[in-house]
């Protein structure tokens, strides 16, 4: 048992946790870099200690500094939120050799499930359809190209320690294949700190479908699926909950898969089962797992009613998990848009600088998670997600009047922001009746 | 001798090379032509290609690898002529 909690993150994540601790009592700690000594998180823990430099790699994926933050702040547990050191076993290891309540699964299964390899054997072995693609990491460019010759173009590169999109190209042919692993290999480093990457069979016009899933370690339920079809360059950035493209017996099928393969590791922590979604042939495929809280986990807690970060905490604390599958039943349609510092119109730069003034939509149905306050402004030295708007409403069509409704009253001043990209998405027929696959966006932009 | 500064059009941090095992892109004294990749910055977790605006002899750069840059400061020194 824990009674104060160490938060390794920063923007809104930080501050999701933080509420959640505060909910079942506890204290908290943020920790900052030189770059966050101001931020939201910050203002609302009780405690926070600074972990160093701007630059993540001297920070947030700094794990002595971190230990010796929660040591000093007498934290008994530490959540990793997502990205940085969430999906990273030494980090869980570290946690626990130091006494400390890691917030999540143990070391082994972060392990297991963090090397893509392993974990597609899992889901083999749990009978869940994969992908072809490279048995193991590809040791260098030569055993990349002989991989991806073998599987056939085009394939993807992805990040072994990968999540959130980082490390990923898509190679339609051999040509071009080496600036392209060179540059997925640089961009897994710098996120991961680990620059090992995989292949696997691209599907070009698939949805992304994904299972929420909790453990105790004993017992495991599903909240039913997200559909994350709409990205950029691999990015999420509109999320819905359930999806508009599976019929009953689909998601039945989809959900009980990731229920198997859960079981077969004992999963203890919240986590997501990623999966490729023919709709031409109605089979899917699983792509990989993530042993971590997602950015889009609140569409699923409004369809669900589950707070999905205070299961996390209470699991954490040894308590069983309270919830059976017969008692989960979703309600009505969710939808989250990633308000993101970026200029839609100048190919998406990233947009950091001082948010002058802002207003944030209300109002029935509408949550917005953000690390923003008058006179933030944002740092160049992290991702680019402000705020996330998430909707929920009784018909996906009025969660999509919801939305519009509310993509109105959010205004931003000061730096470009994604608000207007999703205004327009909002209006689209093909949004609108959910005609889209992972491609549609990028085709959209001419990108 | 013109000499020529390329700049960084964006805050965050600047990497000479395109992989942290990787050689730099380029040393003191190679010759860059107009569009050559001459580094990397990291905004936002992006990372974006840094041209050379202009050829020419390398003189030196003007920032560390893995320091942070701001926006329209100079980062590579060129001997243009």
């Amino acid at each position: 048992m824990f009674d104060k909690l160490l938060v390794a993150n920063r923007g809104e994540i930080a501050i999701r946790v933080i509420r959640a601790a505060k909910e079942l009592g506890m204290r908290t700690v943020a920790v900052f870099s030189d770059a966050d000594k101001d931020s939201l998180a910050v203002q609302l823990a009780d405690d926070a200690v600074h972990i160093g430099p701007a630059v993540a790699s001297k920070s947030y994926l700094n794990i002595d500094a971190i230990i010796a933050a929660a040591r000093r702040s007498c934290a008994g547990a530490i959540h990793p939120g997502y990205g940085f050191l969430s999906e990273n076993p030494q980090f869980a290891e570290a946690v626990e050799a130091a006494g400390l309540v890691f917030v999540g699964p143990s070391a082994e299964t972060i392990r297991m499930m963090g090397d893509k390899a392993a974990a597609r054997s899992v889901a083999k072995a749990a009978g869940v359809p994969v992908l072809p693609g490279s048995h193991a990491e590809v040791a260098d460019i030569d055993h990349a190209v002989a991989a991806a010759r073998e599987i056939g173009f085009p394939v993807m590169l992805k990040a072994s320690a990968g999540g959130g999109g980082r490390g990923i190209r898509v190679a339609l042919e051999s040509a071009g294949f080496e600036h392209l692993f060179y540059t997925a290999q640089a961009e897994a480093k710098a996120a991961f700190g680990n620059g090992a990457l995989y292949v696997e069979r691209f599907l070009p016009r698939a949805r992304h479908l994904e299972v929420q899933v909790l453990g105790d370690g004993e017992h495991v339920v599903h909240c039913f699926e997200r559909e994350c079809s709409l990205q950029r360059r691999r990015q999420k950035i509109w999320e819905e909950a359930p999806s508009p493209a599976i019929d009953q017996n689909t998601r039945d099928l989809l959900c009980a898969s990731a229920i198997r393969l859960l079981n077969c590791v004992r999963y203890r922590g919240a986590g997501t089962i990623e999966y490729l979604y023919d709709e031409d042939t109605g089979q899917f495929f699983f792509i990989e797992m993530n042993t971590r809280i997602q950015v889009e986990h609140p569409i699923t807690e409004m369809i669900t009613g589950i707070d999905l970060v205070r299961e996390m905490i209470r699991i954490a604390q040894g308590e069983p998990l309270g919830l059976a599958q017969a008692g989960i039943e979703t309600r009505g349609a969710a939808i989250e848009v990633r308000i993101n510092a970026e200029d839609p119109d100048k190919n998406f730069r990233p947009c950091p600088g001082k948010v002058a003034a802002f207003a944030l939509p209300g109002g029935p149905g509408v949550r917005v998670d953000t690390m923003l306050y008058p006179g933030y402004a944002v740092p160049p030295y992290y991702d680019s997600l402000l705020a996330k708007l998430i909707v929920h409403a009784q018909t996906r069509d009025i969660a999509l009047a919801r939305l519009r409704r509310a993509l109105d009253e959010f205004k931003v001043n000061g730096i470009a922001t994604t608000v207007g990209l999703h205004k327009r998405l909002a209006q689209l027929d093909d949004v609108q009746a959910a005609r889209f696959d992972t491609g549609f966006l990028e085709r959209l932009l001419g990108t | 001798m013109a000499q020529h500064e390329v700049l960084s059009p964006l805050p965050g941090i600047f990497y000479r090379r395109p992989a942290p095992e990787k050689p730099p892109y380029r040393e003191h004294g190679d010759q860059v032509a107009l569009g050559d990749v001459i580094g990397l910055i990291e905004v936002m977790k992006q990372f974006i290609e840094i041209h050379a605006d202009a050829g020419g002899k390398i003189v030196r750069f003007l920032v560390e690898d893995e320091a942070p840059v701001e926006p329209g400061q100079s980062v590579l020194l060129i001997e243009t002529a």
